[in-house]
């Protein structure tokens, strides 16, 4: 038994790290024996800021939680304030919110799935994953008005419809980038570098594992708990046909690696079923909001994972700054699990393999 | 068999064409509904300050007395809020970014004096 010595990882930057995240991580010659994470690096008070904007400028804010999976903040926001004022949205309005969503979802995994093979040093397959996000976010550009940070979603209801006309391209568009994407997913799993760099069943999480610590979304999933926020049906995901449940196995890959796959594969799906189907009722529906009400709420997920809204109205003088929990917030103690007993080389491929978010998890 | 699942695409992208504009010289991806910048119509301008009121990132401000709209690119996260809440719809957001600049980024718009026969309402708000 060698001396146990305690090494930073990421103070809080690191090469491998998309955003900051602290790991002390106490080591036994070149093997973790524990990982202690430290977050706070970005903390940006977003959730006090409610309480001095308008509820309805406040969806601006809302999706600027995070960078990536800024849409389904706001989704979560705007439903949590519609449960509260007991406004219901038009059918047609939250399936065009639930096709953004999906979208994404996708460009989320993308991105990831680039971030994943970046983490391995595959430079080659984390461009082309990026490449293929490109192609996603062109459709929510043109549909949205902006790349990443939408900004489409209102309280009762959506800023714009997409047309039949672009509905259809959209559809023959992801009709095209689908066998791409499969291809990219057959290169994650079947490729000699992929599979050496994860073997040997890398960052495993048994399924009770994954359950007492509460991992959610492709976390849990990939160590087979069949969970999946969609499933709840929240948004239109009632009326899609979803897939859920975990992946299947890749071809004997074991470890943390059918977590990214079983993203990339799924997201493909769903949307095509959202297309043209719903009643061509108007897309708004105005929000009558009681001025002295301000709304505390928000809680629930980034595209790849669980939904969690805990919604509270209070009157504005009872203010505490409203809970948002954020999947990644929930899957440190997961990845904490993980990192144990594995080589200190291998500890960047494992961080990586829970999409961390830290803008998320910090506000 | 398993060595090679990448060789094909990385043939394909060495042989194919750039996936990226080639920027300065082809012109930048714009669709119809981007959200670029925001632009007002100081004419039509009431000068009620709903937008300034409304912006998230707090970069309007109006001025009523002086009849000045002013606006900090630099603040501004084209959200299009401002748009939504104007009152006489005489705020736009158009399709193409603003260029990238190094100093202080804050467009000043001086409204037209106001027309004489409209004056009987105006004042009073004013005080």
């Amino acid at each position: 038994m060698g001396n146990r010595i305690v090494v930073p990882f990421g103070p809080p930057q690191h090469p491998v790290l998309p955003e900051p995240i602290h790991l002390d991580l106490v080591l036994e010659d070149e093997r973790v024996v524990e990982a202690v994470p430290t977050i706070g690096y970005v903390h940006r008070g977003l959730e006090k800021l409610v309480e001095k904007r308008d509820f309805q400028d406040y969806v601006f804010i809302a999706e600027r939680i995070c960078g990536i999976c800024s849409f389904t903040h706001s989704v979560t926001y705007c439903n949590a304030i519609e449960h509260i004022m007991g406004i219901e949205v038009p059918p047609r309005a939250q399936f065009i919110r639930t096709i953004w969503m999906e979208y994404s979802r996708m460009h989320s995994h993308l991105l990831w799935l680039g971030l994943a093979a970046d983490a391995m040093g595959f430079e080659n397959l984390f461009m082309n994953a990026w490449r293929l996000r490109e192609e996603i976010l062109d459709d929510m550009e043109a549909t949205t008005g902006g790349r990443v940070i939408q900004g489409s979603c209102k309280v009762g209801g959506i800023r714009r419809d997409i047309g039949d006309e672009k509905l259809g391209e959209m559809v023959d568009h992801l009709k095209k980038i689908r066998p791409l994407l499969e291809e990219s997913n057959r290169i994650f799993t079947h490729d000699q570098t992929v599979r050496h760099r994860m073997r040997g069943g890398l960052g495993t999480l048994t399924k009770e594992e994954a359950w007492d610590l509460g991992a959610v979304g492709p976390t849990a999933r990939g160590s087979g708990c069949d969970m999946d926020v969609r499933s709840s049906g929240y948004s239109a995901y009632g009326g899609t046909r979803v897939q859920t449940g975990h992946p299947p196995p890749h071809g004997g890959l074991s470890g943390s690696l059918p977590r990214p796959l079983g993203r990339g594969a799924r997201s493909s799906r769903p949307r095509r079923t959202c297309g043209g189907k719903d009643a061509r009722r108007p897309c708004r529906r105005k929000g009558e909001g009681q001025s002295g009400w301000r709304v505390l709420c928000l809680l629930r997920t980034a595209p790849p994972w669980r939904v969690h809204a805990l919604h509270k109205g209070q009157r504005q003088e009872e203010h505490r700054p409203p809970p948002v929990r954020t999947p990644t917030l929930t899957n440190i103690p997961p990845l904490v699990k993980m990192l144990a007993g594995i080589d200190l080389a291998d500890v960047p491929v494992v961080v990586l393999t829970i999409d961390p978010c830290i803008g998320c998890a910090e506000r | 068999m398993p060595l090679f699942t990448m060789v094909k695409r990385a043939l394909a992208n060495v042989t194919g064409k750039p996936a990226t504009l080639m920027y300065p010289a082809t012109p930048a991806k714009r669709y119809e509904g981007t959200r670029g910048h925001v632009v007002i119509a100081i004419e039509d301008c009431i000068y009620c300050g709903n937008c300034q009121r409304h912006c998230v990132s707090q970069a309007i401000t109006v001025d009523r007395a002086a009849r000045t709209w002013e606006i900090d690119r630099l603040r501004c996260i084209i959200c299009g809020r401002c748009a939504e809440v104007c009152p006489k719809d005489c705020i736009f957001v158009e399709p193409d970014y603003h260029p990238s600049t190094t100093g202080p980024a804050v467009e000043f718009v001086q409204g037209p004096p106001p027309a004489p026969p409209k004056e009987e309402k105006k004042p009073k708000a004013e005080e």
